[in-house]
């Protein structure tokens, strides 16, 4: 009979399906950053000059941040002048038909399972894809232009919609608001931007697909959602890189802005290259995401699975200036292999009557450490302010580690907080149990931490809720204790 | 169908089972009794497989296979159900969910389809009527938050959905009412047939009175020490476990002026 120990080992072996390099003509600056670069970058994607100025600003105010220290993780330092701050396919000049998209950039979508022909692809998902600093390919956007939904690339709107990207880039996260937010807001280079008109329930699910391909290249992601009043939109973002033996930096930027009655679900599944089982490569996804609830009743949803990147730094939150708004935040972080994760959110009760919920599941295997992170804040005015969280651990074999760290600030007395932590191991018990029943050890343990995971994916859409689960199969392929 | 030869098994190096030979034919039901600490439920987990008991000595043939080098799925596959003493909660797993993943598990390994969803809730409809629960209990999550009396019907249900040719029923019976005892030996003597053995593990001699072996063994110290039909079961409970730990390897009949 195998040993726990052995089977550790022989199961904690994962294939990483995204991992290939697409050979491509790039146009690449040379690493190094300095105000030249921010001016290149601007120039290149030819903005109005308040966004030069914004992001000379940014930068400026970056050279006086130090990289914060206090996340639950350990890496060498970043030399930030070594890395290169854009890369993009040769004679791209922002998207454009798709018969003049190179093949190449098809075909990689197509082997990543996101086929941009709109014939294609799943009915009812919209698509914008962005390769290393550029988008490629924004789909459907006519269709979704006839109920006046704008979805397009940020670059795009920064040219046909300069006046409210100015209105609402930075208005939830300022640019100096911490060291990879102000490195973003000077080196950004595309993302998408979505702007629902009032009343309007977007009539499809729309997504970005960010991959990055070059070498030694920073992706900075700048993702600008404004649902304005009574409107709905739901928006899911996925990921991929090639392996590589060296570490590369994903600090994006993800705002969102609810107005009065307004919804926004916003749902990722990141599956960054992980880094491979020696804790070499693999992406470093240092993320500022947070949506503010404007107006009144309105409500915003994230949704987070996070089976990828060698270390995740990210806190998705949200802002409840509104009365009666509403805040969520569902997410299953994973970690395996030397993987390491500190993520969470932050709630902040600013209105009256405003409620939030958050559900974290951490799954820690191998040698993965997963820290789950999180604020909620009751200001003085917040009068019956409601805060359910819970956070529960998974842990599989004995070298891995989940962390809780909870912080509450609660300024209001008629504040209602809750907190509940559990830990639990994979038990020999259950995987005996579904073993005797007939399951393998691999359909065993991926049913068993899919039950651990399933208040969150019944979040996500449909649509993605499958792939989620595949992800974590793939990702937990081997992982038992 | 099952034929155990001088099987020695032992946990963390402490010998437990110490020279067990056991022979089950189909459709025969056999009870395995025994005090505490005898070695009952050991034999019961070495036969499926369980993780932490070393074989150190014998053989276990099952269906012409060489069971102890089968995996614990492949166990089941072959057809061999434990009905678990104390069955483990699988939190956010339908019970639904777990029965049609093990059937399909097991169809699968004996070359057949898949059941569509519509024929395998047809199918769970049926046998659910024989442990009378009710089809909102197939939503729940796999035990949690069970009555000692649900789980025990549960393994019962799963036992009937599963269809093994040999099922080992480890201390059903602890922790049940008389209610509840009587609708889990209900379920069991419906699956009883010419096909199906069955190991009935149990210290007490009350589930025999519903469940009538063919044949009863007592074990005592990781050994059978006495066998017969079930009239053995009686004397057992008339005399206690004493009597046979007085008089181990001969007694053959209760002694003498009792």
């Amino acid at each position: 009979m195998a040993s726990p120990a052995n089977d550790i080992d022989r199961l904690i072996k994962r294939e990483y399906k995204e991992g290939f390099v697409t050979d491509i003509d790039s146009e690449t600056l040379p690493p190094g950053l300095d105000e030249g670069v921010v001016r290149a970058i601007s120039e290149k994607k030819r903005e109005p000059e308040f966004m030069l100025e914004w992001r000379l600003n940014a930068y400026h105010h970056w050279l006086t941040l130090t990289e914060p220290q206090w996340a639950h993780v350990h890496y060498e330092p970043i030399d930030y002048q070594a890395i290169s701050y854009y890369s993009a396919p040769k004679d791209k000049d922002g998207p454009k038909s798709l018969d003049e998209v190179d093949p190449k950039l098809l075909e990689t979508y197509e082997k990543l399972g996101i086929p941009l022909e709109e014939q294609k692809m799943l009915a009812g998902v919209a698509v914008d894809a962005v390769f290393d600093s550029v988008s490629v390919k924004t789909t459907f956007r006519e269709k979704l232009a006839e109920v006046g939904v704008i979805f397009c690339s940020i670059s795009e709107a920064l040219q046909e919609h300069p006046d409210l990207v100015k209105q609402y880039l930075g208005s939830v996260v300022p640019a100096g608001d911490n060291f990879y937010a102000a490195l973003n807001s000077a080196v950004f280079s595309d993302g998408s931007f979505v702007y629902v008109p009032k009343g309007i329930r977007c009539p499809m699910e729309l997504s970005t697909y960010f991959r990055i391909n070059a070498m030694n290249t920073g992706q900075f992601e700048r993702t600008l959602i404004i649902a304005d009043e009574g409107s709905y939109v739901s928006y899911l973002e996925g990921c991929t890189a090639p392996m590589r033996d060296e570490n590369q930096l994903h600090a994006a930027v993800v705002e969102l802005i609810a107005m009065k009655d307004a919804q926004i679900k916003y749902s990722t599944v990141q599956n960054w290259y992980p880094g491979d089982e020696h804790g070499r490569g693999g992406i470093y996804n240092f993320v500022t995401k947070r949506g503010a609830c404007r107006g009144g009743n309105s409500k915003i949803s994230w949704t987070q699975v996070e089976t990828g990147s060698a270390i995740t730094w990210k806190y998705p939150s949200v802002l409840l200036e509104g009365d009666n708004s509403v805040g969520e935040f569902y997410s299953v972080a994973l970690t395996n292999n030397w993987q390491q994760a500190d993520t969470g959110t932050k709630m902040v009760h600013i209105g009256k009557n405003t409620a939030s919920t958050i559900i974290s599941k951490g799954i820690s295997a191998g040698h993965g450490q997963n820290a789950y992170r999180g604020l909620v804040k009751v200001l003085n005015q917040a009068d019956n302010a409601r805060n359910y969280s819970q956070c529960d651990s998974l842990l599989m074999g004995d070298r891995c580690g989940a962390h809780t760290f909870p912080y509450m600030e609660v300024k209001n007395p008629t504040a209602q907080v809750e907190h509940e932590a559990t830990t639990s191991k994979i038990s020999d018990d259950q995987l005996f149990y579904c073993r005797q029943r007939g399951l393998s050890e691999e359909d065993a343990v991926s049913m068993i931490v899919n039950g651990f995971c399933k208040e969150v994916f019944k979040e996500l859409p449909m649509e993605f809720a499958v792939e989620a689960r595949k992800l974590l199969e793939i990702s937990l392929e081997g992982a038992v204790g | 169908m099952l034929s155990i030869k001088n099987l020695h098994a032992s946990v963390e190096g402490t010998p437990i089972l110490k020279g067990i030979d056991l022979d089950v034919a189909a459709g025969e039901v056999h009870a395995i009794m025994g005090p505490n600490g005898s070695g009952k439920s050991t034999l019961a987990n070495v036969i499926a497989g369980r993780d932490g008991y070393d074989v150190t000595a014998g053989k276990v043939v099952f269906r012409g296979k060489n069971l102890l080098e089968l995996p614990v799925e492949e166990r089941a596959c072959e057809g061999i159900f434990l009905a678990f003493q104390y069955p483990v909660e699988i939190p956010g797993v339908s019970n639904l969910y777990l029965l049609k993943t093990a059937l399909n598990s097991i169809r699968k390994h004996r070359g057949l389809n898949d059941l569509s969803a519509v024929e395998f809730l047809k199918l769970i409809k049926e046998k659910i009527k024989l442990v009378e629960m009710k089809e909102e209990f197939l939503h729940r999550s796999v035990n949690e938050g069970f009555s000692g009396g649900e789980k025990k019907r549960n393994e019962i249900l799963q036992l009937a959905v599963l269809e093994p040719s040999l099922a080992i029923l480890d201390e059903t019976d602890s922790g049940l009412d008389i209610d509840a005892l009587k609708v889990v030996a209900n379920g069991v003597n419906s699956l009883r047939d010419e096909q199906r053995a069955m190991i009935v593990v149990t210290h007490y001699q009350r589930l025999l009175d519903y469940i009538i072996p063919d044949k009863v063994h007592v074990m005592a110290n990781g050994r059978i020490v006495k066998s017969g039909d079930k009239s053995l079961a009686l004397e057992l409970e008339k005399h206690g476990y004493a009597w046979i730990a007085q008089d181990p390897g001969a007694a053959a009949a209760p002694p003498a002026g009792s």
